[in-house]
């Protein structure tokens, strides 16, 4: 997977672009894994507004308004190393322009409403396509995410079995007939 | 483990039975031949990764198991339009598919062998009654559950239960639903030199504990412990050839390095899944047999079924992490039975199921969008959720054929899947989905999603056994009507799907078939 890091905004910037930021929930479960409150993503094949209209483009496609930018640009760096096919760089570069030309110049500048609409418009384009299906697999597919939807992912070979895995307190506890004993051999961890 | 082997045979050795494919069935068959003393070559097309290589990443551990090589699919499935070249999610690796199973392991019930009796003239379906019964099977069920270490049979404890286990249960007791954690192929107690389950969740992802058995970590080293055994991985088997008494006397196969070997035998048995078994039949056609190899008949590849599935997930005002623990946690059977009166024939299981966030995201509404699609994303942490599992109608114009317009790595034409769903069958998922919503409603949810069915984790009945030659492929022991040596020892056997999750009855026809072979050998039948 990615290996962007939220490290400090360091970075040699040579052709291409970036994205730069700062988080915008100082207590959430990104913040807690950040080891700075600003990032920065750079990318080889497209400047800093074709890498803005991904950015935002995405956050259309696949809106969850607490995550923060920063996962989002996960998204935009994985089509970036997508892009290094000149075949995909065309079609992402010439999608962005569409937007830009119907948008008379810069679709970045549209108001959400309005922004919203010309997604709606393009959807199912191979643009489109290409967009969600990075997204549906970069945005979901990382630590951040995992700590922003509560997903506790793999942990080691020690399990959930002492880590919470029938931890509900809310609902009745089923019996032991209807479910099985934890392992006597078992040691926590 | 060891899966080194301690002897290897000549590729002109005639007296080997060649086992194609190492999952739930090849596997068991190769080493109840070996355990006889019969001398097996197991050919493998994919690679071999033991235990501790296995990921907890899903898609690290999708890259690493699938069989990926490219299928093509039509039909009105919705499968079709969403996964167009990937009809099935199964693996290409040691151990097949019981590297990614979720060890449900459940028995068929006696009325399902009799289908087409039970059920009458279905339109538009080819109901036919298995050549065996329940009474063939059970002794066979029996070994098969001890050789497993399945709970809650022979004294086995069952598993505790997981957070997505006490919701199940919760909403189950109120509608007055039986419910409890399972016959489960996953050790609940460190049996047979494998640890009991960590609740780790990865169960899809091949297990690294060891608990859940597969062929890859019991049946394949004692195989090849024997000496006579002989594995060869990245064996990608491509043609089966016959003599010109119409007996099959080896296999072609592509090895590691892309070139074409030939293996001669006694005796060939197919265990490719039900989607590559037909496949290298009707690509083993000749001038002898021009539709393909054991296909006078015409039904290679036919009456394919993948079980009526759907999911329900819920959410819920509490935290759930329903990713935490065994992915098959709970069951409800009581909708299994066969019961006219609710408008559908065959019956459905109602078994939990949980997804990591990244294939949650990518199954839970396959190219959805927007806000309804986030909203369920948002509520990762507090969702539950259920697979609907149930009876599929065979139909003929359901199956495999060759697409000589797409090739693989081999330049050998790969398989296309074709499925329509029955009307029975979307009138079962349809009760399903209610039943499933009540449940959860019952257990308090505050959202329910019905999510539609996942590329095929259960392929079955394309050279299915029949009594009349005319009917399928083989008989009631996977030998092919047509030629004697040649076997089928998967789940393409199966004459009609039940509702149960099939691995365990594949495993319990492997062991008779292998009985069956051996005898047979003794006899110089075959
Ligand atoms: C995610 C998931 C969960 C599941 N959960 C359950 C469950 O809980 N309970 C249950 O009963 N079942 C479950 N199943 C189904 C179960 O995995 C299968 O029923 C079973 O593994 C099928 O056994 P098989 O021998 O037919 O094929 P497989 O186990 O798939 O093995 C076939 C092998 O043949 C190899 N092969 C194919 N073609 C060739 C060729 N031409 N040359 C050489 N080798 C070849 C393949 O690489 C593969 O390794 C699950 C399946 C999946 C995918
Ligand atoms: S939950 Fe149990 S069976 Fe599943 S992967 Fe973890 S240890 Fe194995």
């Amino acid at each position: 997977m990615t290996h962007t890091s939220l490290s400090r905004r360091v970075f040699l910037k040579t052709s291409g672009g970036a994205l730069v930021g700062t988080l915008a929930f100082t207590n959430g479960a990104v913040a807690m894994l950040a080891p700075s409150r600003s990032w920065a993503v750079t990318t080889e094949q497209f400047d800093d507004h074709q890498a803005r209209t991904l950015l935002t483009f995405t956050r259309h496609l696949l809106p969850h308004d607490t995550l923060e930018d920063a996962v989002y640009a996960l998204v935009v760096k994985d089509l970036d190393r997508q892009a290094a096919d000149a075949q995909v760089r065309q079609q992402l570069t010439d999608g962005i322009a569409t937007l830009d030309r119907k948008a008379n110049g810069n679709w970045l500048s549209l108001d959400e409403d309005d922004r919203q609409t010309q997604v709606e418009a393009v959807a199912g384009s191979p643009f489109f396509k290409t967009v969600h299906g990075s997204a549906i697999v970069a945005l979901y597919n990382n630590p951040l995410a995992f700590a922003h939807f509560g997903y506790g992912g793999g942990v080691d070979d020690a399990g959930y079995l002492h880590r919470g895995f029938s931890d509900i307190d809310w609902l009745p506890e089923p019996p032991i007939a209807v479910s099985g004993t934890i392992p006597n051999d078992a040691a926590p961890v | 483990m060891d899966y080194t082997n301690q002897r290897t045979f000549g590729h002109d050795d005639d007296g080997v039975v060649v086992v194609i494919g190492s999952g739930a069935g090849g596997g068991t068959l190769a080493n109840g031949l070996a355990q006889q003393g019969i001398k097996v070559v197991l050919l493998e097309a994919g690679g071999l990764h033991s235990r501790t290589d296995f990921h907890t990443d899903e898609w690290r551990a999708y890259e690493q198991l699938s069989w990926l090589d490219p299928r093509t699919t039509s039909g009105s499935w919705r499968v079709a339009q969403d996964f167009p070249n990937l009809p099935a999610w199964i693996c290409k690796t040691v151990g097949g598919s019981t590297t990614h199973w979720s060890a449900c392991s459940l028995r068929i019930q006696p009325h399902e062998f009799q289908a087409r009796t039970r059920y009458g003239d279905l339109e538009g379906a080819t109901l036919l009654d298995w050549p065996i019964g329940y009474d063939d099977l059970a002794p066979y069920y029996d070994r098969t559950e001890k050789r497993l270490n399945v709970t809650r049979t022979n004294d086995i404890p069952g598993l505790p239960g997981n957070n997505n286990f006490k919701v199940m249960y919760t909403g189950a007791q109120k509608l007055g639903y039986e419910c409890n954690t399972g016959r489960m192929a996953i050790n609940s107690r460190e049996m047979d030199g494998r640890g009991h389950c960590q609740q780790r969740g990865f169960c899809f992802q091949g297990c690294r504990s060891g608990a859940k058995w597969s062929t890859l970590n019991t049946e394949i080293p004692e195989a090849l412990a024997t000496g006579n055994c002989e594995m060869r991985t990245h064996a990608h088997v491509a043609e089966i050839t016959h003599d010109a008494s119409g007996k099959v006397t080896g296999v072609s196969y592509f090895d590691g390095n892309g070139e074409m070997r030939h293996q001669k035998a006694r005796v060939v048995a197919v265990a490719g899944n039900s989607i590559e078994t037909p496949r290298l039949l009707l690509n083993s056609a000749s001038g002898q047999f021009p539709d393909g190899l054991a296909n006078g008949s015409g039904h290679v590849g036919k009456h394919y079924m993948r079980h009526m599935t759907g999911s329900v997930y819920a959410a819920f005002e509490q935290p759930v992490h329903m990713y935490r623990g065994t992915v098959m946690a709970g069951i409800i059977p009581d909708e299994a039975r066969h019961d006219e009166g609710r408008g559908f024939a065959g019956g459905y299981e109602m078994e939990t199921i949980a997804l990591g966030l990244p294939l949650a995201a990518a199954f839970l509404n396959p190219g959805a969008w927007g806000r309804d699609f986030t909203r369920m994303i948002d509520q990762y942490d507090h969702l539950a959720a259920m697979w609907l599992v149930g009876e599929d109608m065979p139909r003929d114009t359901n199956r495999i054929t060759l697409n000589h317009d797409v090739r693989d790595q081999h330049g050998l034409p790969v398989a296309n899947v074709h499925y329509d769903d029955h009307d029975n069958d979307i009138a079962m998922r349809n009760h399903a989905y209610q039943q499933g919503s009540d449940v959860y409603r019952a257990a308090g949810a505050t959202d329910i999603y019905e999510v539609p069915p996942y590329p095929s984790t259960h392929n079955l009945g394309t050279c299915r056994m029949s009594e009349k030659p005319e009917d399928g492929v083989c008989n009631g022991f996977g030998q092919t009507h047509e030629v004697s040596n040649l076997f089928i020892s998967d789940g393409s056997q199966f004459t009609t799907s039940a509702a149960e999750n099939p691995t365990l009855t594949i495993i319990a026809m492997a062991m008779r078939q292998a009985e069956h072979i051996g005898q047979q050998m003794k006899a110089q039948a075959i």
